[in-house]
């Protein structure tokens, strides 16, 4: 992005050109640097994708997924409890969004937070401990599949309460342009979340104001059980800073390269003083609202359809093999160690013990 | 070596279900993400993904096998290059073996979170469910003020608050149902089953998720004469909310001099569930206990939280009324009377006993309950009050109680300080001061937010244990 505030921060990622695959679980993927060439910073800027950035949303994305897909079996066997809202179907929105950032902007969201927090590139052995509740969870245990945290990914949750992170992810953009730090707060909620007051209240003062955020609404097309339709007097999400004067977007949600080059748009807008954004991504999740959901509200093939013909995945794949910038073995290669990454994981959340009782009594204050 | 499938479960608390549907057949090619089975416990049908890729090499359990264990191989898929020679050689399971620590079962409760239906309306509202598949709570007193000869129906205590909402709505066209997921999705936990197609959309209304929007919408309508019950996913969404609650439906009588009153009910799930950490799991009872101007109920048993909503929806106030997400399976005997209505305000001696009083509601009394009966073998008489209504308080049933034994403990699941245990024994101080044989005890839960690991949950929580160890240390017994 050629934006003059992202000079401040010295960019650790502009060496890598590929993903270098993690070591023991610790994910060192980095984003490839845009070529100037292919830099969507312009609603009519290209689309394309170098080879690199190809390579890279695939295996994030991909990632994700087996994440999400081995977490599901995880809360199968007994070993997540509680609540567990996956992610599987939406990764290329976090995905793209996570190539158009700067180190060091924010991201918050609300539940179904797994994706996000991989993509901030913390620890799936943290994440997936935290799940089980064990020790070395991001949260000690503590949080579960809700409520986890890394200050140093600039991960701020992680949150239970519909809508309640659009206001807390405000206030970090309040505190970015208190602190003139030049960074953006990713403040992703849902199609359900867009109701909730709060999110107006925070709308009102982030253009009042001039806050660097970019608010990303994922319109998974369902809130729960409630689809858009029978939740929203007005279905285009996009709009709804319309009375507030904040510029808004729908975006192919499903499309990890529109995302990044609108993500691209919209954090450029709010890095140079204009304010927040808003964009809203259409996108789908696969799985139940959480595990218990039978997600009967909707048709299996309605389901099927968005996995067959819309799946951000297959698509990056698809055109990587056809433009032949992968053979299937080199995808395939991927997948496994992708799958080891993730069996580590799952393994470590297995084995690792449970908090030990004392820390029932810590971190009430400091 | 080929991969195992399980059986997996729908909730941390399912034990088995039965294996409805093969999607898939032996020798179809599998990728992770397609549906190859469909599973079904009494109230969900679920679907099994593939999380590896190769092909259905065996089926272990053929369609429709009955009460299949969790965790118990149901097919195996061969993986790369494998034939179906492999299939002798054994298997390796596709995830870790299950080495967790034992999530202690609060019984089926996380199964019904959110979602438990196959979409099926309700088949006949106001049927019961059997008691076989929700297990009878312990013995209580039969219930006060039935006449005898009373039929009893063993029924829980979803289907007894439905049961509620449905005599009500049929008495009163003026009280109406709200609240997320309530109508076409038949209730987060299936309380209001059937309620939609009865009354349709005009009566029983799904809202947007905006809690503080559509309570401040009830209490407009309440206003203007309607009676609505709001119901919230649980109560921890209703801190969304608490300013119409408080500012809006409580104090409006007082402040318009008595002219306008808000006859509301605001409903749901209160308390902790199973694991579902810290912002779902909150006691809001001494919150609301607070508040001049509320009622709040917190019912145990079914018949209460049947003839308690009766009470609230007709009540002319705003009330409170805490429902418990562990306790919505639990079946307990209730009268079948056309009319079933529970005093507001009247506390219940649920087990009379002479040498400790202890007083719980909601699901407090199963602690309380299941400690009388330890109590018991070791020589403690144990007399267990439900309080049932935790404003107005009912002090005269507590007090007498007190005189009685002269020793007192309470059991909440909420926080001790200015809990309702604080105020329970402020008043037994204020009121029976010289009866009291040793200083009042309050079992709480522990002065944390709730944490998520299973462990530190169940340490955060009261326990049987802790109401014994209580009522002995006051009875000054070890």
């Amino acid at each position: 992005m050629a934006v003059s505030a992202a000079k401040a921060a010295p960019s650790t990622r502009s060496d890598s050109s590929a993903p270098k695959s993690a070591a023991r679980g610790g994910r060192k993927a980095t984003a490839p640097k845009t070529s100037a060439k292919t830099d969507a910073t312009s609603s009519d800027g290209a689309l394309e994708f170098t080879k690199e950035q190809e390579l890279h949303a695939h295996r994030e994305m991909l990632l994700i997924r087996r994440f999400e897909e081995k977490a599901g079996q995880l809360y199968g066997m007994g070993l997540i409890g509680g609540f567990c809202h996956l992610y599987i179907g939406q990764e290329a929105v976090v995905i793209g969004m996570q190539m158009a950032v700067e180190p060091g902007d924010q991201v918050i969201t609300g539940y179904r937070d797994h994706g996000h927090m991989l993509a901030c590139e913390m620890d799936p052995k943290g994440v997936m401990a935290e799940l089980t509740g064990r020790r070395g969870g991001y949260s000690k245990g503590k949080g579960g599949s809700m409520h986890m945290f890394s200050v140093e990914k600039q991960f701020y949750g992680g949150h239970g309460i519909v809508g309640a992170q659009v206001s807390l992810g405000t206030g970090l953009a309040f505190a970015n342009r208190y602190k003139k730090n030049g960074r953006v707060s990713l403040v992703y909620f849902g199609d359900g979340a867009s109701n909730q007051g709060q999110v107006y209240e925070s709308f009102n003062m982030a253009k009042l104001w001039k806050l660097p955020v970019v608010y990303v609404i994922e319109n998974n097309k369902y809130g729960m059980g409630t689809s858009v339709e029978r939740a929203s007097s007005n279905t285009n999400l996009s709009q709804r800073g319309a009375s507030f004067d904040i510029p808004g977007e729908q975006v192919d949600g499903m499309d990890v390269r529109a995302v990044k080059a609108a993500g691209a748009r919209a954090i450029a807008h709010a890095r140079g003083g204009k304010g927040p954004y808003i964009l809203e991504m259409v996108t789908y999740r696969y799985r139940g609202h959480s595990m218990s959901d039978p997600a009967k509200y909707r048709s299996k093939d309605e389901v099927q359809k968005m996995r067959e013909t819309h799946d951000p995945i297959e698509q990056v794949r698809a055109r990587l093999i056809k433009a032949g910038l992968a053979t299937e073995d080199e995808l395939k290669a991927v997948d496994k160690e992708v799958r080891e990454i993730v069996a580590a994981a799952a393994e470590f959340a297995t084995n690792d013990p449970e908090p030990d009782p004392s820390e029932l009594w810590t971190d009430i204050l400091r | 070596m080929p991969i195992e499938v399980l059986m997996p479960a729908l909730s941390p608390t399912m034990e088995a279900g039965k294996l409805a549907k093969w999607l898939k057949k032996e020798g179809d090619a599998v990728k992770s993400g397609d549906v190859i089975a469909e599973i079904e416990t009494d109230k969900a049908t679920m679907e099994v993904e593939a999380v590896d890729e190769g092909v259905l090499g065996k089926i272990l359990i053929a369609d429709g096998s009955e009460d299949v264990k969790v965790n118990t191989p149901i097919a195996l898929i061969l993986t790369d290059g494998e034939d179906e020679s492999a299939l002798a050689n054994g298997a390796s399971t596709s995830a870790p073996k299950d080495e967790a620590p034992k999530t202690e079962a609060k019984n089926e409760a996380l199964a019904e979170t959110e979602a438990k239906s196959d979409g099926k309306p309700a088949s006949g509202v106001g049927k019961v469910e059997s008691a076989a598949a929700n297990p009878p709570a312990p013995e209580v007193l039969p219930e006060p003020d039935v006449p005898e000869g009373t039929e009893m129906v063993m029924t829980t205590v979803r289907d007894a608050l439905r049961d509620a909402m449905l005599e009500e709505m049929r008495a009163d066209e003026r009280v109406f149902l709200m609240g997320e997921e309530v109508a076409e999705y038949q209730g987060a936990y299936k309380v209001s089953q059937g309620l939609l197609e009865e009354f349709g959309a005009e009566r029983v209304i799904d809202t947007p998720i905006t809690e503080h929007g559509f309570a401040g919408v009830g209490v407009g309508a309440a206003l203007a004469g309607l009676k609505p019950i709001v119901e919230f996913m649980t109560f921890n969404f209703a801190m969304q909310a608490i300013d119409q609650i408080i500012n809006s439906a409580a104090k409006t009588l007082y402040m318009s001099g008595g002219q306008m009153g808000c006859s509301i009910v605001f409903r749901g799930a209160n308390g902790a569930a199973a694991r579902v950490g810290a912002q779902h799991s909150q006691d809001y009872a001494s919150w609301y206990s607070n508040v001049p101007g509320l009622t709040v109920l917190a019912p145990y048993t079914a018949a209460d939280a049947k003839g308690l909503l009766k009470a609230a929806i007709r009540d002319n106030n705003t009330v409170i009324f805490l429902e418990n997400e562990i306790l919505y399976g639990q079946s307990f005997p209730v009268p079948k009377l056309d009319d079933y209505v529970v005093p507001i305000g009247k506390a219940k001696i649920a087990r009379p006993g002479k040498d400790v009083t202890i007083v719980a509601w909601s699901i407090g009394m199963t602690y309380a309950l299941k400690a009388a009966e330890e109590l018991a073998k070791d020589g403690v008489d144990a007399e267990v009050i439900d309080l049932r209504t935790i404003r107005p308080m009912d002090t005269d049933t507590i007090i007498e109680s007190v005189k009685k034994t002269g020793r007192l403990v309470t059991v909440e699941e909420g926080w001790a300080q200015s809990g309702v245990g604080a105020e329970i024994s402020a008043r037994v101080m204020e009121r029976a001061f010289d009866w009291l044989d040793a200083p009042v005890t309050r079992v709480s839960g522990k002065d944390v937010p709730m944490p998520y690991a299973a462990n530190l949950e169940k340490l955060a929580l009261p326990s049987v244990a802790e109401v014994v160890e209580a009522a002995k240390a006051v009875c000054y017994r070890d």
